[in-house]
């Protein structure tokens, strides 16, 4: 079980500096680096060179990397030059808020889809499984931002139950004193969640149903209840663990759309703002963040799949 | 000794089992995609979709001839008429034009992206799962790199670098879609690679790249497919968002994701006929490439069929 961790864990290690070479590499495909951006198109050749030494960015790109490296450790994620601040300091601002977004779509949809998925599986074929896949096909292949906007037109604007906009605010206490405001967002995020995880869980519990396992104790007269929520429920969801873990870059994608649409102050939008602006520290240093994340979040998805089925142990 | 003689009735049943073919696509492979659209209503559904927007898209503006180039401030935001069956936007275009217009675009992008990252993503994952050891290693963790950053993320950054024009967002949202293929395509080859007529292959004397080329790679096919339809299917979707966030192809191009997002601006004016024909052509073609996708995968697990 240790080796299997400690492997894990230097793969995992690898991806995150290949992470960062990979950024690092991208951002640096603009000519010039950011500074034609932030300066301005008025600044003249002296000042944009003045600030392509300030910043470093003459230097090659082997140099530019290992300071970027040594500052990441040091845990410095470099400056903003628009919001002169640190991004630390606008991580620490605008995460929460984002990870309070996309948690409670998570949570929400998780609900909703693994009793969803269940039922489409114990109903194969029945109309309520066509019925419930038609649904979730829809809401699977209609864009995140026609969904939203949908879902304004009918709550906000029509039957006027719920206010248009997500909740402003610059902390986490100023987003929860409005949740009626976080309810259309939180909803667009999570009925496209559940469409993917109900479709999971779908084919997650019909390949279980066919094991012999379950065969055995239906012959033995294990009640049909008993075998869903003693046997099926827990083999099914061992592979949606993982799964949920690994689609954490999809949804957080979902969520830059869902905040634009929502005008929901989080990272995406932050992220969106600073790719139009070529604001390149926040760029490096959200993309490393999330992707660390990310690894890390797969990496305990592994782990906690590995105890819960020792097969997976001895690969 | 020949071996006719010694194995009676059982040698052209041998001989079709994937251990004593040589490439994978002895009839099997076509008869099973084939079958698939006898057997499965949904995907025959999807695939009379399919064929409807692309006539729709690519022949319908030779039928339905409109101005897609000039602008015309005079014809603004006008409901459907006889003149201009869907109306016209909020530049004065036909709408019904623009729908073919965008059709080519999205449906190009969709298709050729998909087809892209089919080719990296086979030929990545199909050598790193045939090599193996420290080569495979590495290939997968660039891979897994690629994967943590979040899709959009990455296109945002791409895009902030790089002018949206069509070749370059075919570029980008295959960069995003070669993963996976490459993954299930890794997976697939460790599994070949021990098989019996790969290893006759190398007593041989077959190089490696044409065992690759030869063997893991036509029997990897099923798999490549259906990530390839999904990986339309997401393209649509993706080329949408971008749309929607204001990175996608500049006007006078047209897309459905873009003439979706603009026509939202006015939904609470009531101009439907910017919104609904649009928005009803991506999810109907998006849903259709997924029951195609779910059928073709439901065709390459045997297991999940009828028990």
């Amino acid at each position: 079980m240790t080796t299997f961790i400690i492997r894990r864990m230097a793969q995992a290690l690898i991806v995150i500096v290949g992470v960062t070479i990979i950024v690092f590499v991208i951002i640096h495909l603009l000519p010039g680096g950011p500074a034609r951006d932030i300066l301005g198109s008025r600044a003249s050749p002296q000042q944009i060179r003045a600030f392509i030494v300030a910043n470093g960015y003459n230097k090659p790109l082997y140099v530019q990397y290992g300071h970027y490296v040594v500052n990441l450790l040091r845990g410095n994620l470099g400056y903003s030059y628009h919001y002169n601040q640190t991004v630390g300091s606008l991580l620490v601002q605008y995460l929460p808020k984002s990870a309070l977004l996309v948690g409670l779509a998570y949570l929400v949809a998780l609900i909703v889809a693994i009793p969803l998925g269940l039922l489409q599986a114990l109903r194969r074929n029945h109309p309520i499984d066509y019925a419930l896949t038609g649904v979730s096909f829809i809401g699977y292949s209609m864009p995140v931002f026609w969904l939203g906007i949908v879902l304004i037109q009918v709550f906000a604007i029509t039957l006027r139950w719920l206010p248009p906009e997500g909740p402003q605010g610059s902390t986490i206490g100023a987003i929860l004193s409005r949740p009626s405001a976080l309810i259309l967002p939180v909803a667009t995020l999570a009925i496209i969640t559940v469409a993917m995880f109900s479709r999971f869980m779908r084919s997650s519990a019909i390949e279980n149903l066919v094991q012999d396992y379950i065969r055995t104790a239906r012959a033995k007269g294990v009640p049909e209840r008993r075998i869903v929520f003693r046997h099926l429920l827990r083999n099914a969801l061992n592979p949606i663990i993982t799964l949920v873990g690994l689609s954490l870059p999809a949804t957080l994608s979902g969520a830059v759309v869902t905040e634009s649409v929502f005008n929901y102050p989080g990272m995406g939008l932050l992220f969106w703002t600073a790719a139009i602006t070529h604001d390149f520290p926040i760029l490096l240093g959200f993309t490393v963040v999330i992707a660390a994340a990310t690894v890390v979040g797969s990496l305990l998805a592994d782990v906690l799949y590995a105890v819960a089925d020792p097969r997976i142990r001895y690969k | 000794m020949s071996l006719g003689e010694g194995l009676p009735d059982i040698a052209p049943a041998l001989l079709r089992t994937p251990e004593a073919g040589e490439t994978g696509d002895s009839g099997s492979i076509r008869r099973l995609f084939l079958g698939v659209f006898v057997q499965n209503r949904l995907a025959v559904a999807g695939l009379m979709i399919i064929i409807l927007m692309v006539l729709f898209s690519f022949v319908g503006p030779h039928l339905y001839v409109s101005d897609q180039l000039h602008t015309n401030l005079s014809q603004v935001t006008l409901p459907p008429s006889s003149a201009h069956p869907l109306g016209t936007d909020d530049v004065g275009f036909d709408v019904l034009g623009r729908l073919m217009l965008g059709g080519q675009t999205s449906l190009e992008v969709g298709l050729a992206a998909a087809l892209l990252a089919s080719v990296m993503g086979t030929a990545w994952g199909a050598i790193a799962g045939y090599v193996g050891g420290a080569v495979d290693a590495l290939m997968m963790r660039v891979v897994d790199s690629f994967l943590a950053i979040p899709p959009l993320l990455l296109i945002l950054l791409l895009a902030s670098i790089f002018t949206p024009s069509v070749p370059v967002l075919i570029l980008v949202i295959a960069l995003i879609s070669w993963l996976a293929t490459a993954r299930l395509v890794r997976g697939d080859a460790l599994s070949l690679r021990v098989r019996d007529y790969v290893y006759a292959a190398k007593a041989v004397g077959a190089r490696n790249g044409r065992i690759i080329s030869r063997h893991i790679v036509p029997n990897v096919i099923g798999t490549v497919m259906v990530q390839a339809t999904f990986s339309v299917a997401d393209s649509i979707l993706l080329l949408a968002a971008l749309s929607y966030l204001g990175l996608g192809p500049p006007p006078p191009a047209a897309n459905w994701g873009g003439m979706l997002s603009n026509g939202l601006n006015y939904s609470f004016d009531g101009d439907w006929w910017l919104i609904y024909p649009a928005g009803i052509a991506i999810v109907l073609t998006v849903v259709a490439f997924n029951f195609i996708g779910d059928a073709l995968r439901d065709a390459f697990e045997v297991r999940l069929q009828e028990r």
